[in-house]
């Protein structure tokens, strides 16, 4: 399984970069860890004419707090942000994305520009604020996560832009909890629920619930939401309110997974990320 | 045909320059430029792991990666591991414990087993297991591969801590 | 110093040694098929059929042969010189086989995704990738034939000149299974569905053909180096001797390297058309795709018994998909299973009746355990169900049924004597590590708790150590081969050795075994043997490795040549000694004379004697010895296994919590290469049990093409296994030995599947084939409850 052959360049400023945008257009593709791309170009599903590669950038690499924000920079392994705990539901994610290996090259940027709606960090960029900064030729502009996902493997990112940063809100006092389900622990999810809640006087004053590969793009579970906030926290309001995590979904069958069980699994599983979140 | 372009690898602590097309596979470059066919392929997908090499100290799938990616690098392949006169403790660890049968992935698993290891000394068995979850054996049923990595963990510890 | 003079005591054999294999492969300097490269050398690259049944109308392959660094693009009307289509080598007496011709490139249709077109060869690896894209193939698509039992019963048919689907009918009947049923108090029936899986070798498949002034020297990743040689040979008209092929280290078989494939005649034929080497290395998406499965039977068992639990009749009848070929071996292979339908049960009626069928698929044939873990799978689960229908306790009507130790010999309904056993003795060492009782109620705790947690047992006898050519060769079951095997010990001037066997090992550690075996017989240490094996212009020909043969046949011959050395060189020792050849003993690391052990000759001695010539009269100079070794009989490991799973009922996933097998493969040479074998042989049963299927829709498109989809097991997915032995001596051979290589994947399916089963009983779900996938499971339970799923 060998790539199409291609250009390549590793500019080492981002006017540069974005110069080879703009004069490449739908040609080029930008090159992050590759942990996206190179397996679909070895399998020659995608075969771009220029990669031009980011790995020279300054500045797009770690993890810093600000302002009761998490910023990210784009080249960001998968595995900083594992070994980055205080980070919370990101970190707990990160985590479980794919093996050790792909979490050491895979990037945040990269999995977020690619838009897979199997992939795990997208539902927690939805439940945290997430954004994004683009940057091209025409100047940056700010996506919100909500605005980023618009159907499978299409995002808001532009061809002749770059995905420079990821933040997304410190969300100080929720509880979080992560609920992948795979066969294998290196598979991509078949459905995920990630959940953060903020209780005080024991009632759920914030709840929200973001799902993983229940749709072309990742989803908020906003009836189940919507059912939680005021409610008081215990077994029975989360398994009633987890009863409405598949409305409004539109989960595709695969070979492993009808739509129905999906939506069974995005049930079950929210109610078990809520009880989590909830401290339960 | 695109043009190539030079690369500059440190493998096994070696500076290499060869002539590449972009397109190159960083395991190709190992394997088919510079000899060193003790880094394996097994699948097509980024599964098997049987590529595993060290790309600054991290493991990485060599598959995955382009050798124009790798330059500037320093890498770490399994003959640059230990020797046979001089082991590393992981490859020890897996002969001691029959750790592989075949030996095609064998590779591949010991440099991802000693990746986990400095990162983590004293893994639990489950963190052991898991951190292998990206390398495919057909062979040992995973068993004696767990073993052989606690083993050459407390073996490691003890000299350390002697 | 010699290197006798290093030489250990011993002895070896029954001891732990490490593996002399491994400093190679953990260093990284073994030598893999694609680690070989030769001067001047090309690459192939294979154009495959992206359709499952279609009419080829054209192939153009002149805008890729254009493209720089191409040599050349061959398809199947190119190759018309070949001596004859790819080999079937089974052929049952009075039975008959359909046998459509199969092309290494085909000719006029492609009858599964994958079967090959055209060849691309050209300078290197990328180029010719590139190239192959180029290759226009136009195709007309023909009907579609997946589901096999539909197959059966009339067109569209995957073959359109057989007029039919089915490849063949072959039964085994032993006793009277009507009358059998007719005594029977209860009858319970199960279709039980053994779904496709592949081999899945972490190395894919590779070779390398270099044709060189009349002389054919091929490299391939495979189980049966001589058997392969055999036929490129015939195949290619070259003369036997010409021809050499070696099988260098070899990344895994499982039984899917037990073949003669269509890339190796490719390979070189094309060497020789071009004057170059020729190098194929096989991608994984290939090896899913085209390189040969297994399973794929749907059997409906009929199983009759007394009220007390005793088996009166055991009757199955197998639909086996076959996919669009015949194999070397593939109408075989269910008729390996149905030797031990009635398993290690004294059952005096059992019966197997077996249908092969052509679908649109890749073939299948021998995949690690090779119709055994199919037969033991429908055994073992409709006899669980029949210990149920009789409130029996599943190892109450296991213990009832057990053929007595004192059987043994014992002559089985169907028609075979297994050789020894005592299975009362593995099933009551299984439960000293596994408490039963106390299993029991911990699961009647835990159930009020909402813990679906489950045990399910398998005890299995197999047949294997495949040999002995008087039943399995052409005037018995069919295979038209002997399947002996061949040794030659040779002793050199230092008294270094070197064994070649004619079996293949690829994992198994027979180096190690071997060597330990032959080093006590000679009073060397295992570390001056050294064993070659895998090359057809080295020692005598041989049969390779697969059925859990390799010790059995392939050890016992090297024990017999070495024997001979043995007895050589004791009368030299004698002569020197002046004492009689049978007052020499081997002890300490020396030929001596009984009862006076300072007077002796190391073996370094004893081959100088030899090689100077300075033998007793009428002895040949020299020390060394071949031996080719037919057994008796086949040889019948046994043992029982224990699985305990959990299972989440409200998503279905399946999580084994604890599996302890112990298992009886006779004497033991290397507890932890057996071990080994157990560990290795057990996570492929729970492999197919819980993650692995190859899937084809209705389409005839292969769903499970990557290993994206195809989902081995990792460790993650997998405990640490808990193993133990019983030694039963066999009577087969001098060593006592049987095959294990097959043993754990043969018990697993059984054990998973009955422990899932018991799981889920108190949801009310009586029955589930595998594989056990989440969704399965779930719907199950759903129906269970009286739910749509």
């Amino acid at each position: 399984m060998i790539p199409a052959a291609f250009d390549y360049r590793a500019p080492e400023t981002l006017d540069e970069v974005i110069r080879e945008l703009h004069e490449n257009g739908d040609e080029a593709k930008l090159l992050a860890g590759g942990h996206s791309l190179i397996p679909l170009m070895k399998l020659r599903l995608a075969a771009p004419v220029l990669l031009v590669d980011i790995r020279k950038l300054p500045g797009l690499h770690g993890v810093e707090r600000q302002d009761g924000h998490w910023r990210v920079g784009a080249l960001t392994p998968h595995a900083l942000l594992e070994h980055s705990p205080e980070v919370g539901v990101v970190s707990r994610i990160a985590a479980l994305i794919a093996d050790p290996q792909v979490r050491n090259r895979g990037t945040i940027g990269g999995s977020l520009a690619h838009g897979d709606p199997a992939s795990d960090l997208p539902a927690a960029m939805l439940i945290t604020d997430g954004e994004v900064t683009l940057q091209s030729a025409a100047g940056q502009r700010t996506v919100a996560a909500a605005d980023l996902f618009h159907d499978y493997l299409e995002t808001e990112v532009g061809p002749e832009e770059v995905l420079t940063e990821v933040r997304f809100a410190a969300l100080d006092g929720y509880g979080h909890g992560y609920e992948k389900f795979n066969r294998r622990s290196e598979d991509w999810a078949m459905v995920g629920v990630a959940a953060l809640a903020r209780v005080a006087d024991g009632r759920f004053e914030d709840v929200r619930v973001g799902l993983t590969n229940m749709a072309s793009t990742p989803l908020r579970a906003r009836a189940v939401e919507d059912a939680l906030r005021g409610q008081e926290v215990s077994a029975q309001s989360i398994a009633a309110a987890a009863e409405q995590a598949a409305e409004g979904t539109h989960p595709p069958a695969d070979l492993n997974a009808s739509s129905d069980y999906k939506r069974h699994l995005a049930r079950v599983l929210c109610r078990r990320a809520l009880s989590k979140a909830a401290g339960l | 045909m695109s043009s190539t372009v030079n690369v500059r690898l440190n493998v096994n602590g070696v500076e290499h320059e060869i002539e590449v097309e972009p397109r190159l596979l960083l395991v190709h470059a190992l394997r088919d430029r510079l000899g060193l066919t003790g880094t394996h392929v097994g699948c097509d997908t980024s599964n098997c792991g049987a590529c595993t090499v060290h790309l600054n100290g991290d493991a990485v799938k060599s598959c995955t990666v382009l050798a124009v990616q790798a330059d500037g690098e320093r890498i770490t392949t399994i003959e640059g591991l230990g020797s046979e006169a001089d082991l590393h403790p992981m490859q020890e660890a897996f002969w001691n414990n029959h750790g592989l049968q075949c030996g095609y992935c064998t590779p591949g698993m010991i440099m991802a087993s000693a990746a986990l290891l400095n990162e983590n000394p004293n893994p639990t068995e489950d963190e052991v297991r898991h951190a292998l979850e990206g390398n495919l054996c057909r062979c040992t049923g995973y068993h004696n591969i767990v073993k052989a990595v606690l083993d050459a963990a407390a073996k490691t510890s003890m000299e350390v801590g002697a | 110093m010699s290197a006798t003079e290093q030489a250990s005591t011993g002895p070896h054999v029954g001891r732990v040694m490490r593996r002399k294999e491994d400093p190679r492969l953990i260093t990284g300097r073994a030598r893999y098929v694609d680690d070989i490269s030769l001067p001047g050398t090309l690459w192939a690259t294979l154009v495959r059929s992206p359709e499952a049944h279609a009419r080829i109308v054209s192939i153009d392959g002149s805008e890729a042969a254009a493209r720089p660094g191409v040599h050349a693009v061959f398809t199947g009307e190119d190759m018309s010189d070949l001596g004859g289509p790819l080999p079937m080598a089974w052929a049952p007496p009075g039975v008959e086989v359909a046998n459509p011709e199969h092309w290494p490139l085909a000719r006029g249709t492609v009858n599964h995704v994958g079967d090959p077109v055209a060849v691309v060869i050209g300078e290197d690896r990328y180029a010719v990738a590139d190239a192959a894209e180029d290759v226009i193939v136009e195709y007309e698509p023909l009907p579609v034939v997946v589901d096999p039992e539909k197959a059966l019963e009339g067109g569209p048919f995957v073959h359109d000149a057989l007029g039919s689907n089915k490849v063949h009918e072959w039964s085994l009947p032993g006793g009277d299974v009507e009358a059998g049923f007719a005594e029977a108090d209860v009858i319970v029936e199960r279709r039980v569905v053994n779904h496709r899986i592949a081999g899945a070798p972490i190395e894919p498949r590779g070779v390398l053909a270099d044709y060189r002034a009349g002389s054919l020297t091929l490299w391939t990743s495979t189980q049966v180096p001589h058997f392969v040689r055999l036929f490129m040979a015939l195949l290619l008209g070259l003369s036997e001797d010409h021809v050499r092929v070696i099988a260098p280290e070899v990344g895994g078989g499982f039984g899917s390297k037990l073949q003669v494939y269509g890339e190796e005649v490719l390979a070189c034929w094309a060497s020789r058309k071009l004057g170059r080497p020729v190098k194929w290395i096989e991608t994984r998406t290939e090896n899913m795709a085209v390189t040969h499965q297994g399973r794929d039977q749907i059997s409906y068992t009929r199983m009759g018994a007394k009220q007390d639990g005793t088996i009166t009749a055991f009757h199955v009848r197998i639909v086996a998909d076959f996919g669009a070929y015949n194999m070397i071996l593939t109408p075989l292979i269910p008729s390996l299973g149905a030797f031990v339908m009635g398993g290690c049960y004294k059952i005096p009626n059992v019966r197997t009746d077996i249908v092969g069928v052509f679908t649109n698929k890749c073939p299948t044939d021998a995949i690690r355990g090779a119709g055994r873990p199919e037969a033991t799978h429908m055994l073992e689960l409709t006899l669980d169900a029949m210990a149920h229908e009789l409130g029996m306790d599943p190892l109450e009507i296991r213990r009832k049924n057990f053929i007595p130790a004192e059987d043994f010999p014992a002559a089985v309904a169907t028609g075979v004597v297994y050789d020894s056993g005592d299975y009362a003795k593995t099933l009551d060492k299984l439960l000293e590590h596994f408490d039963l009782e106390a299993f029991r109620r911990e699961q009647a705790q835990q159930r009020t708790e909402g813990i679906y947690r489950g045990v399910g047992f398998c005890t299995y006898t197999e047949i294997c150590g495949l040999a002995p050519s008087r039943v399995t060769g052409p005037g018995g079951v069919g295979v038209q081969a002997g399947l002996w095997e061949s040794a030659l010990v040779r002793v050199h001037n230092t008294g270094a050795v070197t064994v070649y066997t004619g079996t293949s090992p690829h994992g198994q550690g027979l180096d190690t075994a071997m060597a330990q075996i032959v080093a006590d017989k000679l009073g060397v240490d295992p570390s001056i043997v050294e064993v070659i094996h895998g090359d057809t212009a080295t020692g005598p020909e041989g049969r390779g490795t697969y059925g859990s043969r390799s010790l059995a046949t392939g050890g016992e011959a090297v024990a017999r040549a070495t024997d001979k050395v043995v007895t050589k060189a004791k009368a030299i020792v004698a002569a020197e000694l002046e004492a009689a050849p049978e007052d020499i003993e081997v002890s300490d690391g020396k030929f001596s004379v009984r009862g006076s052990p300072d007077k002796g000759m190391a073996l370094a001695d004893i081959a100088g004697v030899a090689y100077v010539g300075a033998v007793p009269e009428g002895m040949e100079p020299g020390l060394e010895e071949t031996t080719f070794y037919d057994p008796e009989n086949f040889v019948f490991p046994f043992g029982a296994h224990a699985c305990v799973v959990d299972v989440d009922p409200e998503t279905g996933k399946i999580e084994v919590v604890r599996y302890v097998a112990v298992d009886d493969c006779g004497r033991a040479i290397n507890p932890m290469l057996i071990d080994g074998q157990v560990h290795g042989g057990v996570a492929f049963g729970i492999g197919q049990a819980l993650y692995e299927r190859v899937h084809y829709d209705e389409d005839g498109q292969l769903v499970t093409g990557t290993f994206v989809d195809y989902a081995l097991p990792t460790a993650a997915e997998l405990p640490s296994f808990e193993t133990d032995r019983t030694e039963t001596p066999s009577p087969v051979n001098s060593m006592g030995v049987k095959g294990v290589g097959e043993a754990g994947t043969i018990a697993a399916s059984a054990a998973v599947t009955n422990a899932v089963i018991d799981a889920l009983r108190p949801l009310g779900v009586e029955f589930i084939n595998m594989p056990l996938s989440p969704m399965r499971v779930w719907e199950a339970i759903t129906e269970a409850r009286g739910g749509a799923a």
